[in-house]
């Protein structure tokens, strides 16, 4: 139950974020989840990791459909020599992941020590 | 303790973000990029995208509306010009921001502010010709005259109005890959788009390597390598007709034979210098109504220049109680630029026409204070120029300025051809104009007076500028300003130390080549040299032969002409140059010679139809045949002394001379004791161009359009590859009516008839939207290669609800 508030916590809170701040913005709500919703380190990666793959993912796919798919190959073949759109769109998601995975988990590791000093 | 897993796991974090928000090398910042919400995801655009736009801005006067048809092309209707310009520079900004900057930058020298410092050099020589000193006399003369005061302040306002209200995320995704953000636009940058356009279109000169060919021939063979006339010309003003005794005549100095045409000078080097293209040429024809189906002139043109994405033209109606035109505009300037209006059509050529001389200057020390001049020193105004540098410091670069101008060259910015030396130049596009004020009364021109009164505003670069009205007139005059010369004035680097080399005047313009209402019917241009050798004026430029050939050999026949002939003739692809070429290599190559596939690839050319056709073989054939030929007549002699080859005389040139004389003199081998005949240099150029042909064939390449591979690059060029359109399947070529090459040719093609509706078809290879996310970057490619058009929809007030309109922007004032 947790893991799914803050999964879905996490992707709320980038997406606001998105709108006003730089993109790393993701990895300070990635943050401040983790550390408003105590879970395992583990579980806490998985969520911010897993939330914001979705969520970049998500968002691109619903602009690469709109967009029927005319940007997305160019870039894929500018950074990748591939034409494929679900590779550029796997790595965008996957640059999201990692950097609110791994906030994710300073948060985890924020909250456990804390728990450890009481 | 989890104090160290937090630790690390922070810094990991931390370490991950910093590195995807910052540049490696040429590739943008990983993370930014890539967000949805932030990097280039924004620029994919709905393929549904809806247009339409309520604004309001306190810098208008009135209200407007702009309805966009299904090819979003903008029809402007406002109740003010200057409303109109506000707005055409806003529609600029919002789909071509990039490249009106981008081209703006490169024409102040300002690319490594940019890309950093690989493009130094690029910039230093765009501040040392003079390009921003250019652009600021212009700007004076544009905000001194009341019409393009109006025209500039207001386009800037519209431009910039787009500007301010540009997130971040916005941005074209130009600006995100190469990681900098667009600066307020202003006047200066509209006068520095034109002078970047006076540069491509006449700024090419040959003086430096004709120079340094001195050294090997004398002004009489040089005389036959580069003619002033040619065999095959057929010119704008047709041969035989008479022109006045000369208005105004330039005095050559005293030992000028000597002195300057037989100097012999050792110290300049032959090489190959950067020069804009000398592609860049175009067609223009019209037709008067004696000639037409409808009883209607019908103005056609097409200007050939580097195909780029996105495309140099952005296609607009522009609609107030002054002025309805329509046709194409440059993003960086107002007005409509190539069109028609109620009354009239125009369109241009290049001139071709040489306005740019070199002199040598004698500093009296490395400070470059002062020069010699007229006997004494005299003080030489100095320019410090800062180039900024992305991610590194200023470089500075001081140019001196002289009477003639600024000094382009000297021991701080040398080439082979210069050697150190102190020159410079001399450009008409230096000199105060407003070239602006023609298109503003062009744009508003009702008859053949009106557009006579408007071409006098303009200086540079010099154009064939074809006209037709629906009164039924046609006309067609060279116009610009011209330098008045003595004969073979200005082919080499003249002395810079008195006054006696210096130009004594312009041309009188009413002396231009023209043609107004002909009797033959009709009116064309091509880049050809305008007037044969009975014009009264010294006039060397770079000039072309075939294509004006063709072009009026096949009007002269025509009658009953309709627009849909006129769009065959745009997409001709018969090949006159090869038209005379062919004849003598079937005349001079022994077949018996011949061995298996160089028998072969002759035969294919015996059996040519002459046409550039996407699948012809044998056009292929024709080009690496006649390459191979001119490397084996041209190269011994060119590079006697150095082993820099300077680029090779004209084509025709060969062609006119093989076709003249059986025994030109540069057929021999000069290297080879044996005399070679014509007979020997068909033959061993065929030889030597076989195993190049064999290794097409062998690739799949030997087909005309696979060979050429059309390509239209976006303005990055290589560095950007996904956003060209390669391999195109398109005819046409060099010297040919359909003059597609490699990566230039019709950048805009427009055939209109002035019928009481006025009837007009265009296209280009482009698209209006410079988003390479959005459908109608490269829309209308496709139609552009298969040589199709679009019939233009001329927007009538009233005409708001019309099922056309796709879109309404409306602009209010606030």
């Amino acid at each position: 139950m947790k893991f799914l508030v803050a999964f879905i916590l996490t992707a709320l809170l980038s997406y606001a974020a998105g709108f006003y701040l730089p993109w790393w913005s993701i990895a300070i709500a990635a943050f401040i989840v983790a550390v408003a919703i105590p879970q395992k380190p583990g579980k806490a990666f998985l969520a911010g990791f897993l939330s914001l793959f979705l969520l970049w993912v998500g968002l691109a796919l619903y602009i690469d459909m709109a967009n029927q798919h005319i940007l997305s190959m160019k870039i894929a073949e500018l950074l990748f020599k591939s034409h494929s759109h679900a590779l550029i769109m796997s790595v965008t998601g996957l640059v999201a992941a990692l950097v609110a995975g791994f906030a994710a988990l300073s948060g985890a590791y924020l909250r456990q020590s804390k728990k450890a000093e009481v | 303790m989890r104090l160290i897993p937090f630790l690390i796991s922070s810094a990991v974090t931390i370490g991950l973000a910093y590195t995807l928000n910052t540049r490696i090398g040429p590739a943008p910042a990983l993370g930014k990029f890539l967000s949805p919400q932030h990097g280039f995801w924004q620029n994919a655009e709905p393929a549904d995208k809806n247009f339409s736009e309520e604004l309001v801005f306190p810098q208008l006067n009135g209200n407007a509306s702009v309805y966009f048809d299904e090819r979003l092309v903008p029809h402007v209707v406002a109740d003010n010009d200057a409303d109109a310009y506000f707005i055409q520079g806003y529609l600029h900004a919002k789909f071509r921001l990039w490249q009106m900057e981008f081209s703006t930058h490169a024409a102040a020298g300002r690319v490594s502010e940019i890309i950093g410092e690989r493009a130094i050099n690029f910039d230093r020589e765009q501040r040392r010709i003079g390009m921003v000193f250019a652009a600021e006399n212009m700007l004076k003369e544009m905000e001194a005259n009341e019409f393009t005061k109006l025209s500039v302040d207001n386009y800037t306002k519209g431009v910039n109005a787009y500007i301010e209200t540009l997130a971040e995320s916005e941005l074209p995704i130009e600006y995100k890959i190469l990681g900098y953000s667009p600066e307020k636009w202003n006047n200066l940058k509209t006068a520095l788009f034109i002078k970047q356009m006076t540069k491509t279109l006449a700024f090419s000169v040959d003086d430096l390597p004709l120079t340094a060919l001195r050294k090997v021939f004398s002004d009489d063979q040089i005389e036959i390598l580069y003619p002033q006339l040619q065999d095959s010309l057929d010119p704008i003003v047709p041969k035989g007709t008479t022109f006045a005794p000369p208005a105004a005549t330039a005095v050559a100095p005293a030992g000028v034979d000597s002195v300057y045409l037989q100097k012999k000078d050792s110290s300049l080097k032959m090489a190959f210098i950067d020069q804009p293209s000398k592609d860049n040429g175009s067609n223009n024809w019209a037709v008067s109504g004696a000639k037409t189906k409808s009883g209607a002139p019908i103005l056609c043109n097409d200007p050939h220049l580097e195909l780029s994405l996105p495309a140099i033209w952005y296609e607009m109606q522009i609609t107030t109680n002054n002025i309805n035109a329509y046709g194409v505009s440059f993003p960086g300037i107002p007005g409509v630029v190539i069109g028609f209006n109620d009354s009239i059509a125009f369109g241009f050529t290049n001139a071709g026409r040489d306005v740019r001389d070199f002199y040598e200057i004698k500093f009296k020390d490395n400070t470059k204070k002062q020069y010699w001049f007229n006997n004494e020193w005299r003080d030489a105004p100095q320019r410090v120029e800062e180039i900024k540098i992305k991610g590194k410091p200023s470089v500075f670069d001081t140019v001196a300025y002289t009477v003639f101008g600024p000094v382009t060259y000297d021991e701080s910015f040398t080439t082979p051809l210069t050697n150190k030396k102190a020159i410079a130049t001399r450009w008409i596009a230096h000199d105060p104009s407003n070239e602006l004020l023609m298109w503003h009364y062009l744009d508003r021109a009702k008859n053949y007076d009106d557009y006579y009164n408007a071409i006098k505003y303009f200086t540079v670069p010099a154009q064939n500028m074809i006209f037709a009205s629906k009164r039924g007139d046609i006309a067609l005059w060279q116009q610009g300003h011209f330098p008045l010369r003595w004969n073979r004035q200005g082919l080499y680097v003249m002395p810079g130390q008195d006054s006696s080399y210096i130009w004594q005047g312009i041309i009188p313009p009413d002396e231009n080549p023209h043609q107004v209402n002909p009797e033959r019917g009709f009116v064309s241009s091509a880049n050809q040299r305008p007037v044969d050798g009975t014009y009264p004026y010294f006039i060397p430029g770079g000039y072309d032969v075939y294509r004006g050939l063709e072009i009026n050999r096949r009007l002269s026949k025509m009658n009953g002409i309709t627009t849909a002939d006129m769009q065959q003739l745009q997409n001709v692809n018969y090949n006159p140059f090869a038209e005379v070429v062919t004849k003598l290599m079937l005349k001079y190559t022994n077949a018996a010679s011949l061995t298996g596939d160089e028998k072969r690839f002759f035969e294919m050319i015996k059996q040519w139809d002459l046409q550039n056709t996407v699948t012809s073989k044998a056009a292929t054939v024709f080009q690496v045949w006649f390459d191979s030929l001119e490397t084996k007549i041209w190269y011994d002699e060119l590079t006697q002394q150095d082993s820099v080859v300077y680029a090779w005389p004209y084509e025709n040139t060969l062609a006119d001379a093989l076709t003249r004389d059986s025994a030109f003199v540069f057929i021999d081998d000069i290297r080879t004791p044996a005399k070679e005949t014509i007979y020997d240099v068909f033959a061993a150029s065929l030889k030597a161009a076989t195993p190049a042909l064999l290794q097409k064939e062998k690739e799949g390449k030997l087909e005309w359009a696979a060979n050429k591979n059309t390509t239209v690059y976006h303005i990055l060029k290589d560095a950007v590859m996904p956003f060209a359109r390669k391999g195109l399947n398109i005819g046409g070529g060099k010297h040919i009516i359909n003059a597609t090459q490699h990566s230039h040719g019709p950048s805009w093609r427009m055939i209109v008839e002035l019928t009481n509706e006025t009837d007009a078809y265009v296209v280009y290879p482009g698209g209006q939207s410079g988003n390479p996310g959005s459908k109608y970057y490269d829309q209308f490619i496709d139609t552009w290669a298969a040589g199709n058009y679009y019939k233009a929809w001329v927007m009538k007030k009233g005409e708001d609800k019309n099922p056309k309109v796709k879109w309404t922007m409306t602009f209010k004032k606030a």
